[in-house]
């Protein structure tokens, strides 16, 4: 009898109508896709994009070349030298970072005791030459002051979870 | 305009008529087949919950445009120690008949390139000269892929031949007929006149063999991407392939249309018999209602979504399961019912054998 019944089920394309009707179901229901240039994904304010080094109100750069980042970074990305400026103050003048070596752990923000080094939300960006992936001083710097409003923002908002 | 088109047409010599005919089937065939790549990436999209291509033009309504100026600008490679000749005979050994088959499809009334009386040999012999176009390009590529891939797809196209040759014995048990359009003649009356109802096992069958005889999912063994690379076409390139392409959705529009013909009464509406005959007369609701190649479209581009559907829902049979599905099932399946319907037409069981 359960013979038969399997027999007539294998016959009647039980089994095949059933799978059928699974992606018939797919088919018709709602799409999944994110049509990524011209439809973005949410994203949480603990992004970490590309870096930037920020600079206090009075235009004066954070970064006191404490070396920390450099020490803590896993992936050996970082390479810091430093001087002492004329007012006594110690500050970076080569600040490299590798974009090639980089695995955005932010572990470098994490060490900054003065918030100077942070992984901001920006991740689409290319290289189109050799060398172009070393993250110049200037350059962090450059993409610090062009985005400060946004990263004190997500800074602001994640502030109460540190 | 119409009556003076059809007075130049029937003035010109009949090898014009031909080839004018050729283009009028050809050229809709190949948009045809552009789309049906496009509808089935769609559909495999859609099936897999993502939307399918639409970057090219409005919706990716030019993406197929797009693939086959890619296809065309590709080199065509040939293989070391490769045979030239059969090498590149072989895309065209398979499109041939892919094309030629359609010169006795019957789109409507009369509607048939050549009305060829043993139409239906003339189909079952063009399907199966298909197979030369694979076996030649496995061989020639001189790729141990390919060759297997020539192989397996040989086995299974003479086997499945076989069920889809007794489906058509069937069919024309029924209808007293090879005439292609005679057979859709045969099916006039209503919807219940059609040889779907009283051949509906037949109708399985030579569904079930087309799509093996396409090489498609799930019997696409021939191509096993994962298996074989792709089958008897790895070493193709550029337009060679695209060629190949052409034919295996050729193959696959001709079987729907085919199922659709022999089964499905091809033109015939289905609302004939069923409503009154003051709704065919209204003005353009009726023309929609009656016979007429829409019809025959649309019962075709059912069958080429069920071709997309298949593929989307089936993993690929194994390969000894191929060979017991068509030698142990649908073999017997056929037999059995060409017994039984030869018994319904003993005694004219009606409205089919009356």
């Amino acid at each position: 009898m359960k013979a038969l019944r399997r027999y007539l089920k294998s016959f009647l394309f039980f089994e095949l109508l059933l799978g059928l009707r699974l992606t018939g179901r797919y088919l018709l229901s709602r799409k999944f896709t994110v049509q990524y240039p011209d439809e973005k994904t949410p994203m949480s304010p603990r992004f970490r994009g590309l870096h930037a080094l920020r600079r206090y109100p009075n235009g004066e750069e954070r970064c006191i070349a404490c070396k920390l980042c450099e020490a803590v970074c896993p992936a050996l990305a970082i390479t810091i030298d430093s001087e002492e400026r004329a007012d006594g103050t110690r500050r970076t003048t080569r600040y490299d970072i590798d974009l090639f070596k980089c695995i955005f752990c932010g572990f470098c923000e994490e060490a900054c005791p003065v918030d100077s080094i942070v992984e901001t939300h920006i991740f689409e960006y290319h290289f189109e030459n050799r060398g172009e992936q070393i993250m110049t001083k200037d350059k962090l710097l450059a993409i610090g002051d062009r985005f400060e409003k946004e990263i004190a923002e997500a800074r602001a908002v994640d502030a109460p979870y540190r | 305009m119409f009556d003076w088109m059809m007075n130049f047409y029937s003035g010109l010599p009949t090898v014009i008529q031909i080839l004018i005919g050729i283009q009028l089937i050809v050229i809709p065939l190949m948009l045809a087949v552009a789309y049906t790549t496009f509808a089935e990436r769609k559909v495999i999209g859609y099936a897999h919950v993502r939307v399918g291509p639409n970057r090219v033009g409005p919706r990716g309504w030019l993406q197929p445009i797009a693939d086959a100026l890619k296809l065309l600008t590709k080199e065509v490679i040939l293989p070391t120690n490769a045979n030239r000749f059969l090498f590149l005979s072989a895309p065209v050994l398979t499109i041939a008949p892919a094309l030629a088959a359609w010169a006795v499809i019957p789109f409507f009334e009369g509607g048939a390139l050549a009305d060829v009386n043993a139409g239906l040999l003339y189909l079952l012999a063009l399907t199966s000269l298909g197979v030369y176009g694979i076996i030649i390009a496995g061989w020639a590529s001189n790729s141990k892929y390919a060759l297997l891939g020539s192989l397996r797809s040989a086995a299974q196209l003479v086997s499945y031949e076989i069920a889809m040759g007794f489906a058509l014995v069937g069919v024309l048990m029924a209808a007293g007929t090879l005439n292609v359009g005679g057979i859709v003649e045969a099916q006039s009356g209503s919807m219940y006149h059609w040889f779907l109802l009283p051949l509906l096992p037949l109708f399985f069958v030579y569904f079930i063999s087309g799509i093996a005889e396409t090489n498609r999912a799930p019997f696409d063994v021939a191509e096993g991407e994962s298996e074989i690379v792709a089958g008897f076409h790895v070493e193709y390139s550029g337009m060679a392939f695209a060629v190949f392409f052409l034919a295996e959705y050729a193959n696959m529009i001709l079987i729907s249309a085919l199922v659709a013909i022999l089964f499905l009464g091809g033109w015939l509406s289905p609302f004939q018999g069923i409503l009154p005959q003051a709704a065919f007369d209204l003005p353009v609701i009726g023309a929609l209602l009656g016979h007429g190649i829409h019809w025959f479209l649309f019962k075709t581009a059912v069958f080429l979504f069920a071709f997309l559907w298949f593929r989307a829902t089936f993993p690929r049979y194994r390969y000894d399961q191929i060979m017991r599905l068509g030698w142990k099932v649908l073999i017997p399946v056929t037999i059995l019912w060409l017994f039984v319907e030869g018994v319904l037409v003993a005694f004219n069981v009606g409205p089919w054998f009356a």
